[in-house]
């Protein structure tokens, strides 16, 4: 019963193409000679040119991706550790009795509400409003304002993964630890954490993502000094054909292979040492 | 050495517990002994786990106290209880493996490397899991997990060792073997054990003393040959072992028992109860104790019916049988030297009067 | 363990005030901005009337919203149509498979999304790959428009959305116990039967989330429709985006972003109606 027919593979080979398809022309156009200023899509032969001088500092994509990347890690790493203490605060609610109190509890659940919002309102809402209460606050646009409004999306990709993560946390392990006489930091520290490490991890990975590839937030608060490199790649687009998108478009592609296939390389060689070590065992 | 006069290692004094609205221990009171093997017995949603829980310390009576050598130790957490618990499905810590399990608690402590790694390893042995320090817990079966999960406790020689249905997950060959095997240990190592479970045949074979649980009470607590011979109520009688409840009336009042009346039937039985003449009583036999002969005998305790089943089930056989007021006996019989009954024949049913107990029937008030 | 668990709520004080302050009061702030009036500069000041959802209600605005609804609902619609049957395939592919397909449908995830849909804006161009083969085909005599137009924004968008759907509904057919697809063939339901009675209810939420996430971000994707569209299709998000940056009127925005909030709520709140959960929109 559970097992496809020959169509089902076709199918799913025919939406991969279509999913690979416009990628797969921006590398093939990257060694394109064609300088491409008019609107020429035409493949007239292979060439370089649009890597050797892609981080050159006039073309200005080198300083976008560095912005981006600091932007990612700071944004990541403050809503690595909001998002992982909220997961670990509301984990197992609702509780019988709250150290907070009635109103208390009930506050902290209007806040999980707010806090998961950003992922599920069009994000145009929220680079409007960050702009509005930036403006109202007199802050200057740069990078702070990114970084805030990045936190602000970044913190409900890691609260969800950790929280579903202890959610499946076999309560019975804390119980056990404190059994055999952890305290509770100690219960958290030495079994909790270490077990939600994986999630707390690929929560860290998505929202790093989609820092990166945020444009819409981005296009509201960013500064005159903080292009990030989704806002370069637009106005680039936008006002005619930049050939050096499509080099750094391959480059980026390379290199999120590069580590996806590290990552499963290291992760099939851990699964045979296990294996092997059982093995050895018996 | 008669067990009231040591002191009591452990003590619960009216232990309530009320979840939201729902109350799951209502008056629980007990005093286990050093190097005891305690069981509590009943069936599930009794109360049986809070009250484990709330020795453990994991859980906070509503009301009551918990003594361990006389020192009240209700509020204390877990952490800091002598007491050790063996979860129901062990809850060993995945990524740790069974020796770093086991020497957890050890590090809690704050103890040296060596201690914890002379520790695991006298603890491997007594578990007879040597060699198996360096493997994951997923790379275990059940009963190696089992194993782990004991060693991990005992490692810290608590004063009393808590197991919440620990052979739950097992299958029944590997459990019995455990069994022995767990009596053994507590034996050896003389640890107060207190057992959970809801397996009556577990309860009997491995308990000094077993405190049946229902409805967040105890019901009877006591050695097994007291529960399954004297069980005081018919609760009792008919979760431990398999039991005939016989309803009737008190029909005379004598000092070394009653006389009770079953549709007209009169049986002579023994009773420490105090019953009035015409009291609704109940008597418990065992299946097993009952004798079926094919015409009257000369016993005063006996009953005469129709045999309406018949099951041959290899060393005995299963008989039911239906007295004329519609009440009907179950009975079992040794296969060996049988008694020619057919089904539709009039048989008669007799006893010894010492093997009948009246109880308190406490079954129809619970439905 | 109760009373460490009641303790250890505290932990989640940050992120509620941080959610508050950001999400709670900068949304407050735009619904009270848009009963403003558009003032000096980059500023809104009194009268408080809500004039401005008046002129929201005016032809031009009632038309781009009901185009932006029905784009949106076409996105999902066809989401759902090439996504669904995609996700279930991978459910009941071999184990080593479904790692492979679904590393690679999540790694495109990775790299820019305009870099993505610049990709089909050269496809799509009148000197473009597609219009090259079907010029040498001889299929057509003169290029295709097909850049510019509703249909490469529509493309594009499903292009965008499609993971959104493909990841919740995969998530919820793998979880599926294939067994009882099983009992519904022995109690006599044909393939087909047993798919829409069993298989489709059982993944049911998973439809739902991706029918959610790919409606709402629809909606207010202008850079989309910028780049494909041009200046032709003009989408409730472009609406927004040039009353903010071009007329810099910063209440009317607010207002039309207001309208948007109100219509995403409105779609929220149905689908917890149904049952439907924040967490299962992330994967």
């Amino acid at each position: 019963m559970k097992k496809n027919s020959p169509w089902a593979g076709v199918y799913m080979a025919l939406v991969l193409v279509l999913l690979y398809l416009p990628i797969l022309v921006v590398v093939l156009f990257s060694f394109n000679s064609n300088p491409g200023r008019t609107a020429n899509f035409q493949f007239e032969g292979f060439s370089m040119q649009w890597y050797e001088n892609l981080f050159d500092p006039i073309t200005g994509y080198g300083q976008a991706l560095m912005n981006s990347l600091s932007i990612a890690f700071w944004s990541v790493l403050l809503s690595a550790v909001i998002g992982t203490l909220g997961a670990i605060g509301l984990a197992r609610r609702p509780v019988r009795k709250s150290v907070l109190g009635k109103a208390g509890a009930a506050a902290l659940s209007l806040g999980e509400q707010l806090a998961v919002l950003p992922i599920m309102i069009p994000e145009i809402i929220l680079g409007i409003a960050f702009m509005a209460l930036f403006t109202a606050l007199k802050m200057s646009f740069g990078m702070v304002t990114l970084v805030l409004s990045h936190i602000t999306f970044c913190v409900p990709y890691i609260f969800i993964t950790v929280k579903g993560r202890l959610a499946t946390l076999d309560p019975g392990l804390e119980e056990a630890a404190r059994d055999l006489g952890a305290s509770p930091l100690r219960a958290l520290t030495t079994v909790t954490l270490p077990l939600a490490l994986p999630a707390v991890i690929s929560g860290c990975l998505l929202a790093f993502a989609m820092s990166m590839d945020d444009f819409v937030i981005s296009f509201f608060v960013n500064g005159p000094t903080t292009t990030t490199l989704p806002l370069k790649v637009y106005s680039s687009v936008k006002v005619g054909v930049p050939p050096h998108v499509n080099a750094l478009c391959t480059v980026m592609l390379v290199a999120v292979f590069f580590l996806v296939g590290m990552g499963q390389l290291l992760q099939a060689r851990a699964e045979r040492r296990r294996l092997k070590s059982v093995k050895a065992d018996s | 050495m008669p067990v009231a006069e040591r002191q009591a290692l452990l003590s619960l004094r009216d232990l309530h517990k009320v979840f939201d609205t729902q109350e799951a221990l209502s008056g629980v009171s007990l005093d286990v002994y050093e190097g005891e093997f305690l069981t509590l017995l009943g069936p599930s949603g009794c109360g049986k786990t809070t009250t484990l829980r709330i020795i453990a310390g994991l859980e906070m009576p509503s009301r009551g106290v918990v003594l361990l050598n006389g020192e009240d130790i209700t509020s204390l957490p877990p952490e800091k209880r002598q007491v050790n618990t063996v979860f129901q499905n062990y809850a060993l810590f995945p990524h740790m493996n069974v020796e770093k399990n086991i020497a957890y608690g050890l590090r809690m402590r704050g103890a040296s490397r060596q201690e914890m790694k002379e520790a695991t390893e006298k603890m491997l042995q007594l578990v007879q899991l040597e060699g198996y320090g360096k493997r994951q817990p997923s790379q275990l079966s059940g009963g190696q997990r089992q194993r782990v999960a004991i060693a991990r406790s005992l490692v810290l020689s608590p004063r009393i060792l808590l197991l919440d249905e620990p052979l739950g997950a097992l299958d029944l060959q590997l459990r019995r073997q455990m069994q022995q095997e767990l009596k053994r240990m507590q034996q050896s190592l003389g640890i107060t054990f207190i057992y959970i479970t809801h397996d009556q045949e577990e309860a009997l074979g491995m308990s000094d003393r077993i405190a049946l649980m229902r409805d967040g009470r105890f019901v009877q607590v006591g050695s097994p040959e007291a529960l399954y011979e004297k069980p005081e109520t018919a609760f009792a009688a008919s979760f431990i072992g398999e039991t005939n409840l016989l309803h009737g009336r008190a029909a005379a009042v004598r000092d070394d028992g009653v006389l009770m009346d079953v549709g007209g039937i009169t049986l002579p039985a023994d009773s420490d109860l105090w019953i009035s003449l015409g009291d609704p009583l109940c008597l418990s036999i065992r299946a097993e104790r009952l004798y079926m002969s094919a015409a009257p005998v000369k016993e005063p305790c006996q009953v005469s019916g129709i045999l309406t089943e018949s099951r041959y089930a290899g060393g005995e056989r299963v008989c039911v049988i239906r007295l004329p007021d519609g009440q009907v006996l179950k009975s079992r019989h040794p296969t060996e030297g049988e008694v020619p009954c057919v089904v539709g024949d009039k048989v008669c049913l007799w006893w010894h009067q010492a093997s009948a107990v009246i109880v308190r029937d406490d079954l129809e008030a619970a439905s | 363990m109760k009373r460490p668990v009641h303790r250890r709520e505290a932990m989640a004080i940050p992120m509620a005030v941080y959610a508050a302050l950001f999400v709670g009061v900068s949304l407050m702030y735009i619904i009270g901005l848009s009963f403003l009036t558009r003032g000096e500069g980059f500023t809104a000041s009194p009268p408080v009337s809500p004039h401005n959802y008046e002129r929201i209600a005016s032809p031009i605005y009632l038309r781009s919203l009901l185009l932006s609804l029905r784009l949106a609902g076409l996105t999902a619609l066809f989401c759902l149509l090439i996504g669904y049957p995609f996700a279930y395939f991978m459910a009941k592919a071999r184990p080593k498979a479904r790692t492979w397909i679904l590393l690679l449908v999540i790694v495109p995830f990775w790299t820019n999304a305009l870099i993505r849909i610049y990709g089909w804006k050269i496809l799509f161009s009148a000197s473009g790959p597609i219009n090259q083969a079907i010029l040498a085909l001889g299929l057509v005599e003169r290029p295709l428009k097909l850049l510019y137009t509703d249909f490469a924004v529509l493309v594009g968008m499903v292009y965008a959305m499609i993971p959104f759907m493909v990841l919740p509904v995969y998530s919820a057919a793998e979880r599926l116990d294939w067994s009882v697809v099983e009992a519904a063939r022995d109690l006599g339901a044909n393939p087909i039967k047993a798919f829409f009675t069993v298989v489709v209810p059982m993944t049911m939420p998973g439809i739902l989330a991706g029918l959610v996430l790919t409606f709402i971000p629809s909606i207010g994707l202008f850079f989309l429709s910028d780049l494909l569209g041009g200046s032709n299709t003009m989408l409730w998000g472009n609406m927004v985006h040039n009353e903010l940056l071009k007329s810099r009127d910063l209440p009317f925005a607010a207002a039309l972003s207001v309208v948007l909030l109100a219509l995403t709520g409105l779609v929220i709140l149905l689908y917890r109606k149904r049952g439907g959960s924040a967490e299962t929109m992330v994967f």
